[in-house]
């Protein structure tokens, strides 16, 4: 195994990382805000990929592609918070569970009636469709740096976001208290439309930015849900920072053990079977990772409460 | 509106007649389809008995149901290519379905014990997250374990054997898996009115006061998690005779998912209501799917305003002293 391949790696399970944090983000301020368990924000990103695709074949450009599918879902999200959501923030988790489960139901037959059954395409940009040459004689695809720094960009400016303006004390306020900061004046169903909606929204971008790399399908969503689920649950709910280094652990154990585990369990099996209960395991990474994590800290790494 | 004891009875005696009717009017689709509202409805009476009366809202009970239907795949498949099944033991499955039962009881048992143990440590919604994740970790441990078929599944081409019955007839295939529904819920009815039900019902509504009467809730919650992951984990076992084929999506979490509409679609917290759930969740899934192809759609909207507008699920649509 050479050094070049493992920082590729690396690499890979970083930039899975970034677009996990992306999709965990507005999951973890839905639920730190309003107490939301959204099971439907895969819907979302699901949304932002087939409106990237759409936007391609319709312009031709890559940027165009991106700022539709981070407005389509930003739509989405809104109406959906607007005609659904709201009546559901003070029920139990059960209604909350149920309710969203519906609502991939309507959203994953819905696009399956506008788009078809088979999956799109949509590629790459020519000017990333290359490689970069990187010390080490490393040699990486431009255009998953490019999701890397998107992913960073993103999370800085939501740090900025969350810390330094009006509305991200407010939605700090309104983590805390929410029947507090109502009273206090401020307009609490409209933060919650615009939390609801920019959660969508960068889960659309996800979405978009990681079919330009698999196939932009329906129920592209849901496994990614789960990651997000899981990220969130490890980093502790409602928390910004905690989101991103879940998004980080994950993304790289999962790539990481893929690649690690099959070679690691050749030095005890042969080959074949080396190969067949590594990549066994490797699934099966994040989810021992989450569980050991909950079992020493039940709240998640930045979690305050437990609940 | 009715009394919920008359209503339980018009269920079970309609469930008892519609495989009779269905011979007499030679639709034996009929008998199979009502075969798996009765499976099906006994993953989700056990789902109800943590979910509805402990307030476990385990969003990974397809651990269970996929666990108990692969046991049975695998026990199977062994005893029909008389294939050693360990290196060490010389065993080579079975395809007697008593056995085949306990066997799978047994594990189900032990696999809701371990991860009972882990996860009730945990409460609310961090507590359907990691039911998730381990029913996660099993789902993808089935995709990519070749042995069994990973992600193409396992056919067992024939059902397992009963003394005196053959069970490839439907009718007597149906009865097995309805006197299963029966045992259970007469088990449940006992327990719910015993002791034990009463401090479960009480971890639900105040934990704080049952540890201040002494009494440690860790303890009845992970035995009821344990009884209940047994219950889905037989309708499991039940599942894979029914189809005789058993794959990953057992394990998967939309499974998890459709057990647990069920249970909230009929009513939570009554015995009964999983059965009602299953009833009208098969005949949607029969009735939209002859009529549209994406019958999904509707199903989510009809769930939606289910939610939205008829909380307490269909049983209370027919009950007169509704509770709230």
């Amino acid at each position: 195994m050479t050094i070049s391949l493992f920082i590729e790696q690396i690499l890979n399970g970083l930039q899975f990382g970034v677009m996990l944090f992306l999709m965990s983000a507005g999951l973890t301020l839905v639920f730190g805000v309003m107490g939301l368990i959204n099971l439907a924000h895969g819907s979302f990103y699901m949304i932002g990929a087939f409106a990237a695709a759409l936007f391609a074949e319709l312009t031709g450009s890559f940027m165009i592609a991106m700022i539709a599918s981070f407005v389509a879902a930003l739509f989405a999200g809104a109406l959906t918070e607007l005609i659904i959501i709201r009546k559901i923030y003070k029920r139990d988790h059960l209604d909350q569970v149920l309710a969203t489960f519906a609502l991939i139901l309507l959203f994953s037959e819905g696009i399956r009636w506008i788009f078809g059954a088979y999956p799109l395409y949509l590629d790459i940009p020519n000017s990333l469709s290359s490689s970069f040459n990187l010390p080490f004689e490393i040699i990486y695809s431009k255009y998953r740096m490019m999701i890397i720094l998107v992913g960073i960009i993103i999370a800085i400016i939501l740090y900025f976001l969350i810390s330094k303006t009006l509305i991200g004390i407010r939605i700090k306020a309104g983590q805390n208290d929410r029947e507090m900061i109502g009273a206090l004046g401020v307009d609490v169903t409209k933060l919650y439309t615009i939390v609801f909606s920019l959660g969508a929204a960068l889960a659309g971008l996800a979405g978009a930015l990681i079919g330009a790399i698999q196939s932009v399908e329906v129920g592209m969503g849901e496994p990614v849900l789960i990651l997000a689920f899981v990220v969130i649950v490890i980093g502790g709910i409602g928390s910004i920072k905690g989101a991103f280094v879940g998004a980080l652990l994950v993304g790289i154990t999962d790539t990481m053990g893929r690649f690690l585990l099959p070679s690691f369990f050749s030095y005890f099996f042969d080959n074949a079977s080396a190969t067949s209960i590594g990549s066994s395991i490797a699934s099966m990474s994040i989810y021992i990772l989450m569980a050991t994590v909950l079992i020493f800290k039940p709240s998640g790494l930045y979690g305050g409460k437990n609940d | 509106m009715i009394k919920e004891e008359k209503l339980n009875l018009i269920i079970l005696l309609v469930l008892f007649v519609i495989p009779f009717l269905a011979y007499l009017f030679n639709e034996p689709y009929l008998t199979t389809l009502t075969t798996k509202i009765v499976i099906l409805s006994i993953a989700g009476i056990g789902l109800n008995f943590i979910l509805g009366y402990g307030g476990l809202v385990s969003f990974g009970h397809a651990a269970f149901f996929g666990i108990g239907g692969y046991v049975t795949g695998i026990l199977a498949s062994h005893a029909q290519n008389s294939e050693q099944m360990f290196f060490f033991l010389q065993f080579d499955g079975s395809n007697q379905i008593l056995f085949i039962w306990l066997i799978s009881i047994i594990i189900c048992s032990f696999i809701a014990l371990l991860i009972g143990y882990f996860s009730l440590r945990t409460s609310g919604v961090y507590f359907i997250m990691i039911t998730l994740a381990f029913a996660q970790m099993l789902y993808y441990f089935s995709i990519s374990w070749p042995a069994y078929g990973g992600e193409d599944g396992l056919s067992i081409y024939v059902r397992n054997v009963f003394p005196f019955f053959n069970t490839m007839n439907p009718i007597n295939f149906y009865f097995i898996c309805f006197t299963w529904l029966l045992i259970f819920l007469t088990i449940l009815k006992i327990i719910l009115n015993s002791s034990f039900g009463l401090v479960l019902k009480a971890c639900k509504e105040n934990e704080e006061r049952v540890k201040s009467i002494g009494i440690n809730p860790f303890k009845i919650k992970l035995i009821s998690f344990v009884f209940s992951g047994a219950i889905t984990g037989l309708a499991g076992s039940l599942y894979t005779d029914l189809n005789r084929f058993v794959s990953p999506s057992v394990l998967s979490w939309q499974m998890s998912g459709e057990i647990m509409v069920l249970v909230i679609l009929g009513g939570v917290a009554r015995l009964y209501g999983p059965i009602l759930g299953a009833v009208f969740y098969i005949i949607l899934e029969q009735t939209l799917g002859g009529i549209s192809e994406n019958w999904q759609f509707w199903l989510g909207l009809i769930i939606i305003l289910e939610v939205l507008y008829a909380r307490a699920g269909i049983m209370s649509l027919f009950l007169k002293d509704s509770k709230s």
